[in-house]
């Protein structure tokens, strides 16, 4: 994984080191059964998210004054133009789920993104730097760190005002503590390798030891903690939506969907389950992707 | 060990001032007048704004105002709300009792079931036992709790009608709160069908909190499990011809659950985050729920005496883990 590595290819290689790398992480991902699945599943919805525009069968705002809670087609009243039923003010449900995939992976990108590169800045210079300024962010992290999550992100909601960008805000500073832990865990271990003291002595900055050197030999363990990032944020926007303080209706967000439903629980199933079951399988799809990543990520989870 | 102790409760000190400036400044955040979202006045003469200003202490130095809160708090004074003019500490008390209640409840329920979930998916490793057990948690761990909580309705009080929607007890039964928790003061009260109903309505909101706890915790205990299971000792154990049972029962179970008692202490602040699904699900009054209709009142010294509370509690049961993880381990006491 060092640049040294990869710069030297040898002619007796059939593939370049990249490429063989590429293939070993495969190899190691693909024997976890559960991650390729997770992963198939994974991609099936960023496709259909990005064609929801298209693959829609409805607007997912226009609503059917003559088709209120039509349950889905399979059960007795079900209308073939409304596969999956509409909710109570007669909105196809399948069209606002579609949409709804689109609002939760945005959500899962741009909160893992906000949290991981401030993370990531935050701990590499606390692992590189040490000393005084190492205490004063360790311990800041150590303050965030002391609410629950949930808690603390409703109450940043609450300060900033209800809505999918301030949620989307509160969750990803609410995250980024655990991406410092791991940066500055993972470059403490790799500072005093022999690699880097070579760079040093060969003349390079701060800047460039601390991003170029040292930080890609410290992905590994970031990369596994974005995907539980990604997929813990859209559970957690799901939560706020929920209760009334992430997206706000008629946005056909899951969560929000899902409290905007619950008064019909006992009448009409499908308004609760749906929404639900669009999250459960998702954050469950992103959940195997990322064991498959631990494992074939993490040398010391690698089998000999 | 007396220094091991010192030393973790003084690096508390600074977290927890930290801690206390954050739930200090998030009233001083918010956009708008604080004294009109205090006082819940929306006309007011710039003498009477000035009057409140002066009562509130919102005149003085920020510093001054913090100090002072701080002080307030040291004398256990956390303020009192804005819609119930109760001190803050007080209805904390009132409301605690719930939490707690339904967070041990949940707790025991992921450990009864957790522990020995793992512990038979390590002996029987990759077996269909194994695998179901495992898929099972994950989808456990990837649960949306608060839509979990809604199917749980539909199914065992829309459909099945066994347990009842919401609440702690059915309203036929009253008596005097005196351990506030609903399951004792119901037998203590000696009214028949209190306890059962108290119970049947702890069976939902249990299951429901303690669904990502049950997960977590058989994971770690099968992870741990495995890898006591490929030590030395247990080797030598098993080569000394002891029987299966004293070997994982005895040798192995106990090393393993090092790791899993951490694991359960951590569960603490999963606990609190989902009682506020949970407790606003089932309207269940305790903390989480006081917490978020607080915020929805926008009762915000009730947010801010609450986060300083709840954040305390935390970091006591992180204290209390640690010092325990230090008594069990010496090693990780130098």
């Amino acid at each position: 994984m060092t640049e040294a590595a990869t710069k030297t290819v040898s002619p007796l290689d059939e593939m370049s080191p990249r490429r063989r790398q590429l293939a070993e992480f495969w190899f190691y991902f693909s024997e976890n059964k559960g991650a390729v699945i997770g992963l198939w599943f994974f991609v099936i919805l960023v496709i259909l998210a990005l064609l929801a525009p298209l693959i829609a069968p409805h607007e997912p705002y226009l609503q059917y004054r003559d088709a209120v809670l039509v349950p889905p087609v399979w059960q007795e009243g079900g209308r073939w133009e409304y596969l999956l039923g509409t909710d109570a003010v007669g909105r196809d449900i399948l069209s606002r789920l579609l949409f709804g995939a689109r609002y939760s992976l945005f959500i899962g990108i741009v909160v893992t993104a906000i949290a991981m590169a401030a993370g990531v800045l935050v701990g590499v210079v606390a692992g590189y730097f040490r000393g005084w300024i190492d205490t004063v962010i360790m311990r800041l992290m150590d303050i965030i760190l002391a609410f629950p999550s949930l808690l603390l992100a409703l109450t940043l909601v609450a300060v900033l005002g209800p809505g999918l960008n301030n949620a989307m805000i509160a969750i990803a500073l609410v995250y980024q503590p655990h991406f410092v832990r791991l940066t500055r865990a993972a470059v403490m271990s790799e500072k005093t390798r022999d690699y880097v003291i070579a760079s040093r002595v060969a003349g390079a900055g701060p800047l460039r030891l601390m991003f170029r050197t040292i930080l890609p030999n410290c992905m590994a363990p970031l990369i596994v903690q974005g995907t539980l990032s990604f997929s813990n944020a859209i559970l957690d926007a799901a939560a706020l939506g929920f209760l009334g303080m992430g997206a706000q209706p008629p946005t056909p967000e899951w969560g929000t969907m899902l409290a905007e439903a619950r008064e019909f629980i006992l009448r009409a199933w499908w308004v609760v389950t749906l929404p639900g079951i669009a999250i459960l399988v998702t954050v469950l799809a992103i959940n195997l992707m990322g064991d498959g990543l631990r494992d074939a990520l993490d040398p010391k989870m690698k089998r000999s | 060990m007396l220094k091991f102790f010192l030393g973790r409760v003084l690096v508390l000190v600074p977290t927890f001032i930290g801690v206390s400036i954050i739930a200090f400044s998030f009233i001083r955040l918010l956009p708008g007048d604080p004294v009109m979202l205090m006082s819940g006045e929306r006309v007011m003469s710039p003498e009477r704004h000035a009057q409140i200003m002066h009562e509130l202490g919102m005149d003085r130095p920020m510093v001054m105002q913090y100090l002072s809160y701080i002080g307030g708090i040291l004398r256990g004074d956390f303020g009192t709300s804005v819609v119930t003019k109760q001190p803050i500490l007080h209805q904390f008390f009132t409301l605690f009792p719930a939490t707690l209640e339904l967070s041990l409840c949940a707790i025991i329920f992921a450990i009864v079931l957790g522990i020995p979930a793992g512990v038979f998916a390590a002996i029987k490793r990759g077996s269909f036992f194994d695998q179901s057990v495992m898929g099972a948690a994950l989808v456990g761990y990837s649960m949306p709790i608060f839509w979990w909580g809604l199917l749980l309705i539909i199914l065992f009080s829309g459909i099945l009608r066994w347990t009842p929607v919401s609440g702690r007890i059915d309203l036929l039964y009253f008596f005097p709160p005196v351990t506030g928790f609903m399951l004792i003061d119901s037998l203590l009260s000696g009214q028949k069908g209190a306890f059962a109903s108290a119970a049947s309505h702890l069976i939902l909101p249990t299951i429901v909190l303690g669904t990502i706890p049950l997960a977590v915790i058989a994971r770690q205990t099968r992870s741990a499990m495995l890898e006591v299971l490929s030590e030395d000792y247990v080797r030598t154990a098993r080569a000394k011809g002891l029987s299966p049972f004293r070997v994982v029962g005895i040798h192995a179970l106990r090393n393993a659950m090092i790791p899993v008692i951490t694991t359960i202490g951590l569960q603490v602040g999963v606990m609190l985050a989902g009682a506020i699904l949970t407790e606003s699900i089932f309207s269940w009054p305790g903390i989480g729920k006081w917490m978020v209709d607080s915020v929805f009142k926008r009762d915000y010294p009730v947010i801010q005496g609450g986060l300083l509370l709840i954040a305390g509690i935390i970091m006591l049961v992180n204290l209390l883990v640690d010092l325990a993880y230090g008594l069990v381990n010496p090693r990780i006491r130098h």
